[in-house]
């Protein structure tokens, strides 16, 4: 916009003034997603940081490049920085390096400036990256390293096959499984799936001492001593960048909320019959902690560029990409679907946003009207 | 005269301008024969179907004119898919349903209906070789970057030792894949239209 066009900006009522800018929204949202990567980094080793690192640059490179041949937006805002790092995050740890320089390539340069810039993009960026090199060199983006936590575990032997993550192994084995087992932690303790040492000792200090059942499988999962990609294994320090953000009021609830409650009641009803234990038995821990649901959830699906702008179009758009990602992932022939869910319901949000109409500020709602 | 048969090289490109003929544009744009061999079927029908056309356009009623050109162009594309699944049993697999579709491909239908039925022969003879010659450059651009993108290869007649597969080094291990799925076809699709326009753009000034 130009200079002397910026008085003259209209927006919807009521015009509040806020703070809050651009690139103060992108740098809270790169700090809380840092403890992530830490974990990431210090679990799969310091080649998974040249994988964020790369992806980074290339992503700024790209665009002060666009920057500078299109002469808008600026390179400040840290939404690039912010891209870079979300592709990095959704890679596995011991990917080719050109995997991650083209995803966010197309994150920036095709999803980004094809269509005007910051803000104008009407798919997440950092997550069609993914999809596009997902379906290009699937073998590179579906090979795992295992985490550094099973190289205490005496007399494992880890190879890549067995490194798979959770979900995949799960997927695998029920297709040609019958029969009954306790939901899939049991199901991959049963196949030898490897534990922590820790989490052995927390699932067994639970059931000693206060009679708690859980399994440490689950533990694994909600600390991130699992195989997967970068940035999406440690549900608890994803929950806690969640959190932060949350606080400082950059998410709100509503997308979260619907996103992982309507998830979580489709897994419980539904999620319990690949194993032979009727309905009303999914092992809803499992589902919540594995995979990318956090992450998606928490810091794609509240990206602010494509999700709809009313609370009750929020509910919708999480709801959806709930109710999408139980289909992909338990019925589906990919183990994950969050990212593809995602993606989807990014593309229904103009619809959404027609006809979620806000109530006009100042009018009443007619009685009976919609 | 010679005007008709340049514009659907150039002005009028079938795929490009005036965007006819898409279902089978990124259809069968994943391998360079398939384009050559589509190309070369679209190239017949249309001239004969124009030719047919435009003889009878004085004889066929208006109110029956659409379903009397859908059977001009069906016995060509009868034809086509005869002698293709004759004498190229190879192309006609790999190019499957999109033979027989060539019977609705809005490019014959489009010419028949917007330039054969109210201009002479010889005239809409230069128009579908035109209109032909122009879809099939354009399939063969696509096709061309697809194929190279997606699968690593480019897959032309096999010839003597040659058995027609050209491999691209370092693409042919590592194929960017998505390229040669419909998702592909839409993204190149759409760049190679958005160049042309800021081309044609930029030339009118």
């Amino acid at each position: 916009m130009s200079e002397e066009l910026k008085d003259l900006r209209i927006e919807s009522s009521p015009q509040i003034r806020h703070k809050d800018t651009t690139s103060k929204i992108m740098w809270a949202v790169i700090i809380a997603l840092l403890p992530s990567g830490i974990w990431g980094v210090i679990n799969f080793g310091w080649y998974s940081l040249v994988v964020i690192a790369v992806s980074i640059i290339t992503a700024v490179a790209l665009e002060y490049l666009f920057c500078r041949v299109l002469d808008k937006g600026s390179l400040l805002d840290g939404s690039a920085i912010l891209t870079g790092l979300l592709v990095a995050y959704n890679m596995p740890p011991n990917v080719v390096l050109y995997v991650p320089i083209i995803a966010t390539a197309f994150a920036i340069a095709v999803v980004k400036w094809s269509f005007g810039g910051l803000g104008a993009n009407w798919i997440n960026p950092a997550l069609a990256g993914r999809a596009f090199v997902f379906f290009s060199w699937t073998g590179a983006m579906t090979t795992w390293t295992a985490p550094r936590s099973w190289a205490a575990i005496s007399g494992a032997s880890v190879d890549s096959v067995s490194s798979a993550t959770m979900l995949s192994t799960v997927k695998t084995t029920l297709l040609d499984f019958s029969g009954t087992v306790d939901g899939p932690a049991q199901l991959l303790i049963d196949q030898g799936y490897l534990v922590s040492n820790f989490a052995q000792n927390i699932s067994s200090w639970f059931s000693g001492t206060l009679n708690w059942d859980i399994s440490p499988i689950h533990v694994d999962l909600f600390l991130g001593n699992v195989s997967g990609c970068i940035g999406e294994v440690s549900a608890l320090f994803l929950i806690i960048g969640g959190i932060a953000l949350f606080k400082k009021k950059i998410i709100t609830w509503q997308i979260p909320l619907s996103y992982i409650g309507v998830f979580t009641i489709l897994v419980w009803i539904f999620g319990g019959l690949d194993y032979g234990t009727g309905y009303f038995s999914g092992d809803i821990w499992f589902h919540l902690f594995s995979g990318g649901l956090m992450l998606g959830a928490l810091f794609m699906a509240t990206d602010m560029v494509t999700s709809p702008t009313t609370p009750k179009g929020m509910i919708i758009f999480g709801a959806g990409a709930g109710f999408l990602t139980f289909l992909f992932r338990i019925y589906g022939s990919l183990p994950e679907g969050v990212s593809l869910a995602i993606l989807l319901m990014n593309i229904f949000v103009p619809m959404i946003d027609r006809y979620i109409v806000p109530v006009r500020f100042g009018t009443k709602k007619k009685r009976g009207a919609a | 005269m010679l005007k008709e048969f340049t514009k659907g090289i150039f002005k009028e490109n079938p795929i490009f301008v005036i965007l006819l003929g898409l279902c089978p544009t990124l259809g069968v744009s994943t391998m360079v024969i398939n384009a050559l061999g589509m190309g070369a079927g679209v190239i017949f029908v249309l001239t004969f179907s124009n030719i047919f056309v435009a003889l009878l356009k004085d004889f066929i009623p208006t109110k029956v004119r659409i379903p009397s050109y859908i059977v001009i162009i069906a016995s060509f594309v009868t034809i086509v898919e005869m002698v293709m699944h004759a004498y190229m049993p190879s192309l006609f697999a790999s190019l499957g349903v999109f033979v027989p579709l060539i019977v609705v491909n809005c490019i014959i239908l489009g010419r028949a209906e917007g330039f054969a039925n109210q201009n002479g022969v010889l005239v809409s003879i230069l128009d579908a070789l035109g209109m032909g010659i122009g879809f099939t450059l354009s399939l063969l651009l696509i096709s061309l970057i697809r194929e190279v993108l997606g699968s690593g290869t480019i897959t032309l007649f096999a010839m003597g030792s040659f058995d027609g597969v050209i491999e691209i080094p370092l693409l042919f291990n590592a194929p960017m894949r998505i390229i040669s799925l419909s998702a592909g076809a839409l993204l190149v699709m759409g760049y190679l239209k958005a160049f042309f326009n800021w081309y044609s753009s930029r030339a009118r000034g």
